[in-house]
């Protein structure tokens, strides 16, 4: 008997991508049925995947899993909000996380649960260590916004592993996805005409292939990789170094008056800034995958730079790209 | 060109360097025009600007001062003062040719770049298209390369001339390998953590990669640029990453206490934190470096602290120097007092068992071990250097 697979939130891109590729993996994989739900229709052809439309936030999610004999459970329903504050994403990615995991306690099926989780769990502040790995907790920066959620949403799934020690836990902590084709927040970051930065600071940053964040998902589907881990493309690249290569401008703005004042200039010359990406842009982060490598058995195929290239090669150049040469 | 100064206020009451255009030109029209040009408005504004004086000069001649004021240089004036000045190369102001203006730039180019100059500009303008164009890597921890290049090069005049650097037992740090340098910590700003980075750059190949503060890298500006210069976080995780990885770590354990310390406990080295870089470099199995630098203490001489102003600004101390507040600006020159770096004898960690580290006992002994040599070595050399300026 093959396994069915429920994935969450395929209203993304993302996520609706990801559950087709996995749908139409040849018999050999041992998938039989994967099933999607999402509040609202996914944008694109859902190919193989059945669409369930109902709200994880309901116990209905519980009924959908008991009905198609769900034995695995890839939760992407955990996004860091594009656009503006985000005010419902917390709402969907804590209760609907909530909701999942009681249905999952409930079901006897259950045996893999997959969650998409995020590198922002390690918040992000001066304090931090170069480099995250998967023992460290946030020293600063979670306390707000989506890195206090996706703390949260692991801290149940935590909870959920003590009560039902037979059901394997794969957590992937996934550095910020670069592609052209996705409405990332970064993405959508990059493609301002000039970009607000912090004055005075120059975060590293690290980028994740989506190639990349679909193999590491499949093999955990597929195969039997308990854990805990950093999933992000090799090396680093400033944030001056981005702009400079997109030939973007950056316009430093102080940190005390980026909440009110500048806000609005911001607003005004591109896409408003989260603050929890403003976090992000102002100290950096930068995890580890050694783990990843050695205990998972996956090397990422794309490096941070490579990831970074490929998004600026698709991108419009910006109005400084005449400036500096590159390779 | 004597004239200049004692002239100026008076040709253009009062006003520096603008003058009128009718009658008193300014300090650069008077340039061009030449010296005798210029001395003439100097003598017939004079008066213009003390009553009694134009009263006894204006009348003999008879004339008013706005005629006076007619008959100063005008522009023509000054153009064919220049042009008599400098003869046949007329259409030059000033008189250079162009010629030799690039000679004189090539000349220099030849004399700061050496003789194959023209090979390396060419270099240095393709390194600054490629940084423009973002074309650079950084390492995992942010260390930028070409910018470790150009600090120390900037820094190298600093060191050598103003603080007349000594560098000792550069033998004792590793060719190659993991390595912790323990320093003491002295003179209110961390320029001995600059120092000990640029002793160690210029004597061996390697980079230094200080552990710094938290504080270091909450601030903007500074904690961008330590980043980018190599500096991490003074913390386990990220000493052992950098140990492991083979690098040269360097920690001053003293921290605020050793660097915001008053004058008048120079060279008294104070608790040697928690022993934490003991255990980092047990952990990793890397020798520990002592390194003894004196002369920071003298560079900002700490005689007061304003402790609740600091406490304001989330500052640990804030200095009172001789010079400091009272100078301005001028007094955050440091002092050019004479420096020695001196780099120990390796303590040697891989006699332990890597568990070791779990033994307090064993971490403070390994620490006192490591502040009484430098200690020690610090005596001996504030002896040997004498006097602390000349």
């Amino acid at each position: 008997m093959g396994r069915v697979v429920l994935v969450t939130g395929v209203s993304s891109v993302f996520a609706s991508t990801f559950a087709r590729a996995l749908a139409d993996l040849d018999e050999g994989a041992g998938i039989d049925k994967v099933v999607g739900i999402d509040t609202v229709l996914p944008p694109g052809e859902l190919g193989g995947v059945k669409f369930v439309r109902a709200d994880i936030r309901a116990p209905v999610v519980g009924k959908v899993m008991a009905v198609e004999d769900v034995d695995t459970v890839v939760h992407l329903d955990v996004a860091m909000p594009t656009r503006g504050r985000g005010g419902g994403a917390k709402e969907r990615n804590v209760i609907g996380t909530m909701q999942l995991l009681a249905a999952c306690q409930r079901s006897s099926i259950v045996r893999k649960l997959v969650l998409g989780s995020s590198t922002a769990v390690y918040g992000s502040s001066p304090r931090d260590p170069a480099v995250f790995t998967e023992s460290h907790s946030a020293r600063g920066g979670a306390s707000s916004g989506f890195p206090k959620t996706i703390v949260e949403v692991e801290a149940y799934v935590r909870g959920f592993a003590r009560r039902r020690p037979e059901v394997l836990i794969t957590t992937l902590r996934s550095a910020q996805v670069l592609h052209p084709d996705l409405d990332t927040p970064f993405g959508h970051y990059f493609a301002g005409a000039v970009l607000p930065s912090a004055l005075g600071f120059d975060p590293r940053l690290q980028f994740l292939h989506v190639d990349d964040a679909y193999a590491v998902l499949t093999e955990s589907v597929l195969h039997d990789r308990p854990g805990t881990f950093n999933v992000a493309g090799d090396g680093v690249v400033l944030l001056s170094q981005c702009a400079r290569r997109l030939g973007r401008p950056l316009i430093p703005l102080p940190g005390v008056g980026f909440r009110h004042g500048p806000r609005r200039l911001v607003r005004a010359m591109s896409p408003e800034i989260s603050p929890d990406l403003h976090r992000l842009i102002t100290y950096g982060r930068v995890v580890d995958t050694s783990a990843l490598r050695d205990i998972f058995g996956y090397e990422p195929a794309h490096s941070t730079e490579q990831v970074f290239e490929e998004f600026r090669a698709a991108s419009r150049p910006g109005m400084l790209a005449g400036m500096g040469t590159r390779r | 060109m004597n004239d200049d100064a004692g002239t100026t206020p008076i040709g253009t009451r009062g006003r520096a360097g603008r003058g009128s255009p009718g009658s008193s030109p300014s300090a650069a029209a008077r340039l061009l025009a030449g010296k005798q040009a210029a001395t003439k408005p100097a003598t017939l504004a004079k008066p213009a600007k003390r009553p009694p004086a134009d009263e006894t000069s204006a009348a003999p001649s008879g004339r008013t001062e706005r005629a006076r004021r007619l008959h100063a240089v005008t522009d023509d004036d000054a153009d064919e003062a220049a042009r008599e000045a400098t003869g046949a190369s007329g259409d030059v102001p000033g008189g250079i040719p162009v010629d030799e203006v690039l000679t004189a730039l090539a000349e220099a180019a030849r004399r700061v770049l050496g003789s194959d100059w023209e090979r390396r500009l060419a270099t240095m303008l393709a390194t600054v298209r490629g940084r423009l164009g973002g074309d650079y890597s950084v390492d995992e921890f942010g260390l930028d390369p070409q910018i470790v290049e150009v600090v120390a090069s900037a820094f190298e005049p600093i060191a050598e001339k103003w603080f007349r650097l000594q560098v000792r037992g550069v033998e004792n740090i590793p060719a190659d390998g993991g390595a912790l340098l323990v320093a003491n910590h002295s003179g209110t700003v961390p320029v001995d953590g600059l120092m000990t980075g640029y002793a160690v750059t210029k004597h061996t190949d390697r980079h230094l990669r200080p552990l710094g503060a938290d504080l270091l890298f909450s601030l903007p500006f500074v904690g961008q640029v330590a980043r980018k210069m190599g500096a991490t976080l003074a913390c386990a995780d990220d000493a052992e990453r950098l140990l492991r990885g083979g690098e040269l770590a360097g920690v001053w354990p003293e921290g605020f206490k050793g660097i915001g310390k008053p004058f008048a406990e120079r060279y008294k080295l104070q608790r040697f934190g928690r022993g934490g870089f003991v255990s980092s470099a047990l952990r990793a199995q890397v020798p520990i470096v002592p390194v003894s630098i004196v002369g920071a203490e003298e560079i900002y001489p700490l005689v007061g602290n304003v402790p609740s102003l600091a406490r304001l600004l989330g500052l640990p101390y804030l200095p009172i120097t001789p010079f400091f507040p009272l100078l301005g600006p001028l007094g955050l020159v440091p002092l050019p007092s004479k420096w020695i770096i001196e780099f120990g004898e390796p303590v040697r960690t891989d006699a332990y068992e890597p568990d070791a580290a779990e033994d307090p006992m064993l971490l403070f002994n390994v620490t006192d071990q490591v502040r009484e040599t430098i200690q020690q070595t610090l005596y001996r050399l504030l002896v040997e250097r004498g006097n602390a300026f000349i």
